[in-house]
């Protein structure tokens, strides 16, 4: 055994170049390096794709800023948007936008806490394996079928409760609730989540006191919590901004600064649709407030996304 | 009150703590309950909704057609061949839109479904004067036929699936009773493929940089990290305009085609509107692709460069064929996202009305969300019940995309 | 072929290694003797997996890790900016502590390190004649396409063992390769190790002390200084540091008295 492992050593090790002392000479390997440079672009895309959005953005809000019938003042604190007659105040479609979200929130947010503490708190493992995907399905509709929901549900139900007369066809009462629903399922999950890392110590402290159930999950465990629910809450909100075909579909087509959410109010995801769906030529008035509308969304949900980041960042630091 | 009792509970009163605690109990059933039913209403309301999409999808229907079938063939007329409803449309049409129609080539030469739409447009006319839902046909079904009679006569009425073949096979038309999805799911299709051909190896590039070879601790990858986070998180219609300003008005030579060598068309493109989807769900496919990247045991790596394999050897033979499933299942997550998008779209300018089935990346095309809208949109009753008809078509490729992921999930998580 | 003029495999001298500012190991001195087992042992915590490490530049996969000093090999410092790191990894060969095949089959587990190597040539012979040399042949010259995570531990490590001998490494560096293993197999693999070291340096860390004292030829006894940077205490053969220990550290640790 000794006698041939060694020659068949030797006679492998020659397969192999010859001089030790080049192998270990540095390789430059050109396809490494290669790879390396195509994947660093790659990571590098997404970077380009912020760069792009607000260098669109801006650029054409800048075109629609430098017409001289608009200025950045009238934009945001106007409450007429008529661009037929050179009315450019945002706060109609701005407005729109916070009802319909504020109403969304009403709907999901209590419902999706409490979701959250049942499945977290009360739920067994076989009652939670039934509820998360139906969970996950209400997240996973897309946001058109919400749409065609609010039109053909909600909007006749609100009609038949309080009345025609009150309720408009298209209000935004409808596409808030309805957009309620389609959060309720993010909400649901970052609560429970933020729950679900309270870790199981504390809870045991207070069962070992003899604290009931309810009183450990609402005086304890959520309290605990409340950074990253927080944060759920403020993810919400962005959603429910950003979100466009449920208002498309039910809330109106036409600016309309009013409070009543009965009534029909175009939101600035709305508009931006409505607008570009129909014949847009390239730098007219028009196209270029779709941008500025655009940029203000964009930084609006950008700000509420940082918030919320900022928020459950704090929550991280205390239990890791 | 015994002693041991005053002993055990110090200064709690025994009958105090005793009407306290069930106090207590009662309130944990209350909330209980409460609890129990915000989760119920959770169903209950994805319940309402699938009820609702059904309810609108089938029913009776009154139909008055502008002449009869029976006069033209006494077969049914999908089951004519090509040459017989040929002969159909020459006899009974004029020779001018004969002509007209014989534009797109022969008429027996067409396919099937289109001759039969054309003899139902052209000739049959059916029209529905009356729709009813699903509910209201089961409940009420002797007042409708009775009701018909009496102010529809002549017409005829039938129970409807809205969603049928002829359904799947149509292609757009300005009357609901005609229109199909033909033309919206080759669109979406075609929008899927060019998203994912983009989207996947960008994508998975970027996660592998960012697992693999930069530091995790850089500048440059919490930068890009922080950004594909953020990204992630902005609204689907700011991508829209994105791929408006970018795509379609800034590429338009690139993505109308004209850089090949193609006329007429304009920026709104499957292409540009399939850059814009990738961009849309580049964010996703990166942060699921990076999770399965992560989750592939050091050991492996480190047993790899043990005998001597350089970095790429060891990703490209060791961590992507580990981390392969849950690549695909990120993938998979992110086309049903894709599929369902309609506000992008809508910014990019899909056409709503598109009777051709596209033909290439630079085709003006529709998708189904976007059929879906434009039909929801109208005020005609029957436009609601192919809208729901349509809703049906995507929910169902949706079902079958997931369960396709957890089944893919499934059978690797017992491979290891 | 080889120049044999120099009796040592691989030496260190001063080597200090860093993971940012703490310091794992400090001036670190060592020669390995070509074709000998040499143990490190010492209590936990003193960086003799840091040192294994250093001499394969596995550290260099540690973003914080810095290594100051020399190790030698064929007459080089290893962490010169000219050496291929690659390349370095091939020829001097390491075994986990926790076996770890890849999840493919036996064959490719020996295969694949050939492979990316650029070996050219008979690769049956070659996984016939590693796994011979890793005393795991007989157990699965049968079904080499079964799946390696089907093997048992010991096996496994032995499949690890023949994975490693396949790139035809000059030292083969063991991290405490038994510690996840039970007694008999345990035995198995320090049976081989003799058999290998006829043909292959190796150097072998150890928390077995009885392992150290029945299967190596040197050892070195490594403990942690006030500043918890590890340093080595003591070299010598392995009779005489068990026997007659210099240094009053080692001595109190191999009669147990701590560690």
């Amino acid at each position: 055994m000794e006698n041939t492992s060694r020659i068949t050593t030797r006679r492998m090790q020659s397969v192999w170049k010859k001089n030790v002392s080049d192998n270990l000479q540095k390789k430059t390997r050109p396809t490494e390096a290669i790879i390396q440079a195509f994947l660093f672009f790659c990571g590098v895309v997404s970077v380009l794709t912020t760069i792009g959005i607000v260098f669109e953005l801006g650029k054409e809000a800048w075109l629609f800023f430098g017409n001289p019938d608009i200025s950045v003042i009238e934009f945001l604190t106007g409450t007429e948007w008529q661009p037929k007659i050179g009315n450019f105040g945002v706060l109609p479609l701005l407005s729109s936008t916070l009802i319909t979200s504020l109403i969304a929130m009403v709907v999901a947010l209590p419902i999706g806490i409490a979701t959250a503490i049942f499945l977290s708190e009360y739920a067994t493992p076989k009652t939670r394996t039934i509820l998360k995907p139906i969970l996950e399905i209400l997240a996973g509709v897309p946001t058109v079928v919400y749409g065609y929901f609010a039109l053909t549900f909600m909007t006749p139900l609100l009609r038949s409760l309080f009345g025609n007369n009150t309720v408009d066809v298209y209000n935004m009462a409808s596409a808030g609730l309805v957009m309620g629903i389609m959060i309720l399922p993010l909400i649901s999950s970052m609560s429970e989540d933020a729950l679900s890392a309270v870790p199981r110590s504390l809870r045991e402290a207070a069962y070992a006191l003899g604290a009931t159930k309810l009183e450990t999950a609402v005086q304890i465990v959520f309290p605990a919590a409340l950074s990253g629910i927080i944060a759920a809450f403020i993810i919400g909100i962005s959603r429910a901004v950003g979100e466009t075909m449920i208002v498309a579909v039910a809330a109106g087509s036409g600016p309309n600064f009013t409070f009543n959410p009965f009534e029909a109010a175009e939101t600035m995801t709305g508009y931006i649709a409505r607008i570009s769906g129909g014949d847009l030529s390239y730098n007219t008035p028009d196209y270029n407030s779709i941008f500025a509308i655009g940029l203000l969304l964009f930084l609006v949900t950008l700000g509420l996304n940082f918030l919320s980041r900022a928020v459950s960042g704090r929550f991280r630091e205390v239990y890791e | 009150m015994s002693q041991s009792d005053t002993h055990l509970f110090g200064e709690y009163s025994n009958d105090a703590v005793k009407h306290l605690v069930h106090q207590r109990h009662s309130r944990a059933k209350l909330a209980r309950a409460i609890f129990r039913t915000a989760t119920l209403l959770a169903v209950i309301f994805l319940a309402t909704l699938l009820v609702t999409v059904l309810n609108k999808s089938m029913g009776y229907v009154v139909i008055q057609n502008k002449v009869d079938p029976a006069t033209i063939s006494d077969q049914p007329i999908t089951q004519l061949t090509n040459a017989e409803l040929a002969e159909i449309l020459r006899t009974n049409l004029r020779k001018n839109r004969v002509r007209t129609l014989e534009r797109a080539g022969f008429l027996e030469d067409q396919p099937h479904s289109t001759l039969v739409q054309l003899v139902q447009a052209e000739i049959i006319q059916p029209e529905v004067v009356e729709s009813y839902n699903l509910m209201p046909s089961l409940l009420h079904r002797n007042q409708i036929t009775a009701g018909a009679a009496v102010e529809h006569p002549g017409a005829h009425v039938e129970f409807r699936y809205w969603l049928n073949g002829q359904f799947l096979s149509n292609t757009m038309a300005s009357q609901p009773e005609l229109a199909g999805v033909r033309s919206a799911l080759f669109g979406s299709l075609y929008l899927i493929v060019i998203t994912v051909a983009v989207a996947f190896p960008i994508g998975v590039g970027a996660a592998i940089y960012l697992e693999e070879y930069a530091s995790h601790n850089s500048r440059i990858n919490r930068l890009i990290q922080t950004n594909i986070d953020n990204l992630a998180g902005v609204p689907s219609i700011v991508y829209g305009i994105l791929g408006l300003a970018l795509f379609v008005r800034t590429l338009q030579p690139l993505t109308s085609g004209a850089v090949f060598g193609i006329e007429g068309q304009n920026g709104r493109t499957i292409l540009s509107a399939g850059l814009t989807m990738a961009l849309l769900v580049l964010p996703i496919l990166i942060i699921n692709a990076q999770e399965a990247i992560r989750s592939v045991p050091d050991s492996l790596r480190q047993a790899s460069y043990g005998v001597g394999a350089t970095r790429w050897q060891t990703i490209w033979y060791h961590v992507l064929p580990n981390a392969l499933p849950g690549i695909l299942t990120g993938t998979i997550l992110a086309v049903s996202r894709a599929i369902g998008e309609t506000a992008p779209l809508i910014v990019v300018g899909a056409s709503t009305f598109i009777t051709s089935d596209p033909t290439s990346p630079f085709s003006s095309f529709t998708a189904l969300p976007i059929q879906i809208y434009n039909w929801t949109t109208r005020p005609q009753p029957a436009f609601q019940h192919i809208a729901a008809a349509a809703i049906l078509v995507l929910l169902v490729a949706l079902l079958s995309l997931n369960a396709a992921a957890i089944l893919l999930r499934n059978r690797f998580a017992k491979q290891v | 072929m080889e120049q044999q003029n120099n009796h040592y495999a691989i030496e260190t001298r001063g080597l200090n290694i860093f993971y940012g500012d703490f310091q794992a190991v400090k001036d670190i001195s060592l020669k390995f003797e070509r074709n000998r087992i040499t143990a490190i042992i010492g209590p936990s915590g003193c960086g003799k997996s840091t040192v294994l490490r250093s001499f394969n530049r596995m550290n260099d996969f540690v973003p914080s890790a810095r290594a100051t000093g020399e190790v030698l090999y064929h007459d080089k410092n290893i962490y010169d900016p000219s050496i291929d790191p690659v390349q370095l990894r091939r020829m001097i060969g390491m075994v986990f502590q926790k076996p770890n095949p890849f999840p493919k089959s036996i064959y490719d587990n020996i295969a694949w390190g050939a492979k990316v190597n650029g070996f050219r040539g008979n690769t049956d012979d070659l996984v016939e004649e590693t796994l011979r040399s890793a005393a795991l042949w007989e157990e699965v010259k049968d079904d080499l396409k079964k799946s390696a995570l089907a093997l048992s531990g010991g096996q496994q490590q032995r499949l690890c063992i023949a994975r490693a001998l396949a790139v035809r490494p000059e030292i083969i560096l063991m991290d405490e390769p038994c510690s996840a293993l039970d007694p008999i197999a345990t035995l198995k693999i320090e049976d081989l190790m003799r058999e290998l070291s006829q043909n292959y340096t190796i150097i072998i860390v150890t928390h077995n002390m009885q392992q150290a004292a029945r299967a190596s030829d040197f050892t070195s006894f490594f403990t942690m200084d006030t500043d918890r940077a590890g340093v080595m205490v003591e070299f010598n053969e392995t009779a005489q540091i068990f026997t007659k220990p210099k240094d009053q550290r080692t001595e109190d640790y191999i009669t147990g008295r701590f560690g």
